[in-house]
């Protein structure tokens, strides 16, 4: 019953989404404004529908209603509630369900914080988000139902969830990684509202700005949990792989990061306004080929838990329609106007013209090698691209795009007064290459490329707090000074702190990582990296739904002070019969000690990889420190400020609205 | 002029989705049948319970049936398993096995734990008859119609979805059409397969 | 040249210098860091080069795993029912490595004919025969059926 109360809100959710792709697209076509007010209530309750949906299906897992197919595949009457919460979206047709979810989520915040914009924009927005959800929601209706019932028998128990994703990682992860890919969709309803109002100008890059950097700092978030899950769930210490699920969440990101910048641009200057439109409808399309790329089948990988090649070629026609429909509006209705606005080779113009190309490099390297062993295949070779590739490619764009970066910082809009940027170099310089010589040394070992990482992240970090200190010099004091600087501001500042720390993680831990395999029974003891690693015992455990074997380990510092005792596992997960390796980590700020079990090798003898792992925590730390600017930044006054201002402003508004979307519906006629 | 620069992107991507088309398309498991609409290769094989009994192309006349590729090495075989012995069972397909590079004794105890859907298995050993029919790997099922004509090859595992959608009608249809055409022959063929499956 | 020009051509040089050069430097990695699959067929029959990073996949054969007993060398027999090819490992096997069960190797190949892997890699489902394996499986038989 409950299940198909759950179908019939998603149906209905879709009825809705119809509605809403048509009566408000079609009231700004005609200026009715009745039928453009009806998209609010219409995104509204759409969200509502398929809220409904999904808590529908979400009591299905607490109550075990093993007769719902998804259900019976993906979880078991012995998984503890929280895991049964996660198991939602633990196989394909939930993790669409949720994304569905976000995708009307978004709708309704737009409806909802979108007072200041003029009606027609509104009920445009909405009208292609509509759109949007529309693809998504006959994609799960048709292809990925996630009610449909074993009938008339039903199985007494459910197969459990893959015991990878038993776990709070997973429970975070893709709902944050979610909110970034459906996120962008918001931009890409603006750039295509836009496009179909024909007003391009600077206020709709004002609107996109902070919808757009909400999507990044999601965006962020999620791809570091995956990591941070990956590290310590996948019970080997590894953090990045390269796999092509991954390489699908860091592209969208990587293009997202390029359009916040060039949305800058456009807002502040109303430059590269064709280009910032076509980046966004870009950063979208990329989020819908992450989720293309991972449920078609074409790939399989670590993390393609579901893949059907029908399923695939539905989601093939939903992407030629979506990104295909919208970059022929693009080149139909894109300006083709020359700006008159001049700029110099020393602008900041120019600088986010270069970070926006080395990011568009940076996501193309990516998109080849996740494509090319396709590609290859295809053309009847076997190949596979491995992280030396990426990690050659990103060895040398990061550099590049970070040493731009720190210089930029500097630069004023339109033109910087010949000779400030260049002086800048030397003490930036000066910092940054002791720093990042005496860092290999530290650390006990000399590699080249340790030196290129400090060297640029110092370098970043320097310039940024060189511009603060110009920038919070006021008479009450650097503190004041910082404090009364924007939020859009200190969030950029953060940002670029964040993607700093990330970078000192990065070097370090990929070049100073000890790892070593040993052969342990208990009174052995392995020394790695001036740790003593002491097996005390190895015995059974009884876990709710696995069997498993749990070892002790004791770890000595070079003074012989106990550090703490880690407890690696081996599981067996009974039901799906799964096994799977259950990591000893003990945190730090500055190295992670990293104990797995590998596997029994005689009489209470295990093979035991020890590893030790310094400044690994920094890769995720920047990426929070990144997440927290950019939310920052969205909190800036300047939006709220818009928000009041429109509200007092109302009649005043409407008419002045009139009047422009008259002017826009004949401007777009015209051309 | 200049506007024609902005249908790049366009033109960029819908290349990228042809291609994605072709490959999405270029399904491994529907790879071509050189022997499609051909009769069964000739072939004589020992039986696998039965190593003095030969079984040819001629016993795999009579009625549509389903020649199911399968050994004990293949994981894949394992998971259709059940799936084959309900079809048996429950539905009355006519099931040759078709036991490919494989153990005669780990086939045999295989066949005993997990039970036996076929009418009589035929057994392989050095993968002879695969190699004409063009085997690429355990499991591959295809339809013989009455006449033992091959109808179609399905490559991997055959699951209720696979029968419902793919098998099902094509036996139906193998089945109606040649009892129409040649009544005549299929009535004596329908003796010998019997007297194969006794 | 006036100041728009001026732009206009710097933006284009910048661009044609960065894509090209990032093209040319994407290039390289690739054919650096390509992996090149190989079956075991193909191993046997020395078709894959000796001592360059390679892949190989196939089923460990039933039987065939010899463990050292005092350190974590490893030693296998890799098959594709054509051909095989011994491998050797030293560190932990990952959890789904079983016999009978399909894997990929990446690592190089010695004088002896003995793969040296770096890296041993199972998948994750069961059920599921590696796309790679099931190719390496399937090219030994078209091998065998275009003599």
């Amino acid at each position: 019953m409950i299940a198909e109360l759950g179908h019939y809100a998603l149906i209905l959710g879709f009825c809705f989404a119809i509605l809403l792709s048509t009566i408000p697209l079609v009231g700004a076509w005609m200026g009715d404004r009745v039928w453009m007010r009806l998209s609010r209530p219409l995104a509204g309750g759409q969200f509502i529908l398929v809220l409904g949906s999904f808590c529908a299906l979400s009591l299905n897992f607490l109550l075990d209603d093993f007769s719902v197919q998804y259900v019976a595949g993906n979880s078991n009457s012995l998984l503890p509630w929280y895991y049964k919460i996660s198991a939602v979206w633990g196989g394909h047709e939930g993790s669409l369900l949720l994304w569905a979810l976000i995708l009307t989520g978004w709708t309704a915040a737009v409806a909802k914080f979108s007072k200041s914009l003029p009606l027609d924009m509104v009920a445009r927005v909405l009208g292609v988000m509509g759109l949007v959800n529309i693809g998504f929601m006959l994609f799960i209706l048709m292809t990925s139902n996630p009610f449909l019932r074993y009938l008339p028998s039903s199985p007494q128990d459910g197969a459990d969830l893959n015991p990878l994703l038993q776990d709070f990682g997973l429970i975070v992860h893709p709902p944050m990684l979610y909110m970034g890919y459906v996120g962008f969709s918001v931009a890409f309803a603006f750039a295509v509202a836009a496009l179909l109002g024909g007003r391009l100008d600077a206020a709709w890059a004002r609107w996109s700005r902070p919808w757009t950097t909400v999507a990044w700092s999601f965006q962020t978030l999620g791809i570091a949990l995956g990591s941070w899950w990956a590290y310590y769930e996948l019970g080997w210490g590894g953090w990045w792989f390269w796999d092509p699920v991954e390489n699908a969440s860091l592209m969208p990101w990587l293009a997202g990061t390029a359009l916040m910048h060039s949305l800058a641009v456009t807002e502040k200057r109303g430059v590269f306004k064709s280009w910032t439109v076509l980046l966004a409808i870009f950063t979208f399309s990329l989020s819908l080929l992450g989720t293309f790329l991972v449920r078609s089948g074409i790939l399989t990988s670590v993390h393609a838990f579901a893949s059907d090649p029908e399923r695939g070629s539905f989601v093939l026609a939903l992407l030629i329609v979506t990104i295909g429909g919208s970059l022929l509006l693009y080149a139909l209705r894109a300006p083709v106007v020359k700006s008159h606005i001049g700029f110099s080779e020393r602008s900041r113009e120019i600088f986010l013209l270069l970070n926006n190309i080395l990011l568009m490099v940076a996501t193309l390297t990516v998109l080849g090698g996740t494509m090319f062993p396709l590609i290859a295949e295809y053309a009847g070779y076997e190949v596979s691209v491995g992280a030396p590739y990426f990690n050659l490619m990103f060895g040398f764009l990061a550099p590049v795009l970070v040493l731009i970066m720190g210089v930029g910082i500097y630069s004023h809009w339109k033109d910087t007064p010949a000779g400030t940027l260049l002086r800048k170099v030397p003490p930036l310089a000066v910092i940054s290459l002791p720093l990042a010589l005496v860092v290999p040394w530290l650390m006990g070992s000399f590699e080249w490329m340790v030196v290129v990482g400090m060297f640029i992240a110092v370098w970043l970090t320097v310039a940024t707090a060189l511009d603060v200190w110009a920038k919070s010099a006021s008479r009450k004091g650097r503190l004041q000074g910082w404090l009364k600087t924007s939020r859009s501001y200190k969030g950029m500042v953060l940002g670029h702190l964040g993607l700093a720390v990330t970078i000192v993680g990065a070097t370090l831990v990929s070049h100073y990582t000890v790892e070593k395999d040993v052969r342990m029974a208990p009174g052995t003891v392995a020394e790695v990296a001036g740790y003593q690693f002491k097996f005390l015992s190895v015995g059974r455990k009884q876990g709710p739904n696995y069997v498993g074997d749990k070892a002790d380990i004791q770890i000595l510092d070079g003074d012989g002070d106990v550090v703490t005792t880690l407890h690696p596992e081996k599981r067996r997960y009974v039901v799906s019969d799964n096994v799977m390796t259950e990591a000893g980590i003990s945190p730090g700020l500055l190295r992670d000690l990293y104990v797995s079990l590998g596997e029994p090798v005689g009489e209470q003898a295990w093979a035991v990889r020890l590893q030790y792992k310094p400044f690994v925590r920094w890769l995720w730390l920047g990426a929070i420190l990144m997440t927290w600017g950019g939310l920052l930044a969205v909190a800036d006054r300047r939006y709220r400020m818009l928000r009041k201002a429109s509200s007092e402003k109302h009649s005043v508004d409407i008419q002045a609205q009139e009047n422009r979307s008259a002017t826009g519906v004949t401007a777009g006629g015209a051309e | 002029m200049r506007r024609l620069i902005l249908f790049v992107p366009l033109l960029v991507i819908m290349a990228m989705f042809f291609l994605f088309q072709q490959m999405i398309d270029h399904d491994p498991t529907e790879m071509e049948l050189a022997r499609k609409d051909k009769p069964v290769p000739a072939f004589a094989l020992p039986g696998l319970r039965n190593p003095e009994r030969f079984f040819t192309q001629e016993d795999l006349k009579g009625k549509p049936m389903l020649v199911n590729v399968w050994a004990t090495w293949c994981p894949s075989c394992r998971v259709e398993h059940p799936y084959l012995l309900k079809l048996a069972k429950e539905k009355g397909v006519q099931l040759v096995g078709l036991n490919y590079k494989d153990d005669r004794t780990a086939a045999l105890e295989w066949l005993d734990k997990l039970g036996d859907p076929y009418v009589f298995t035929v057994f392989d050993e050095e993968g002879r008859l695969g190699l004409d029919l063009g085997v690429y790997g355990a499991p591959e099922t295809y339809v013989v119609d009455a006449e033992g004509i091959i109808r179609y090859r399905h490559v991997g595992v055959v699951n209720e979805k696979v029968w419902n959608e793919v098998l099902a009608p094509l036996m139906e249809d193998s089945g109606t059409r040649e009892s129409e055409v040649k009544d005549t022959r299929v009535n004596e063929s329908t003796g010998s397969e019997q007297g194969a499956s006794s | 040249m006036n100041p728009k020009r001026k732009q206009r051509l710097l933006a284009v040089t910048f661009i044609v210098f960065g894509v090209g050069a990032a093209v040319g430097l994407a290039l390289f990695a690739l054919s650096q860091n390509i992996n090149l699959f190989f079956n075991p067929t193909q191993v046997e029959a020395g078709e894959a080069p000796v001592d360059q990073r390679i892949r190989v996949g196939g089923m460990v054969v039933e039987g065939s795993v010899n463990r050292d007993p005092n350190s974590l060398a490893v030693t296998f027999d890799l098959t594709d029912y054509q051909g095989v090819v011994t491998v050797a490992y030293t560190g932990i096997l990952p959890d789904l490595f079983r016999e009978g069960q399909g894997i990929v190797t990446q690592g190089r190949l010695d004088a002896e004919g003995i793969f040296q892997a770096d890296e041993v890699l199972a998948k994750h489902d069961e059920n599921y025969m590696p796309p790679e394996i099931q190719r390496a499986v399937d090219k030994a038989n078209r091998a065998e059926t275009s003599y």
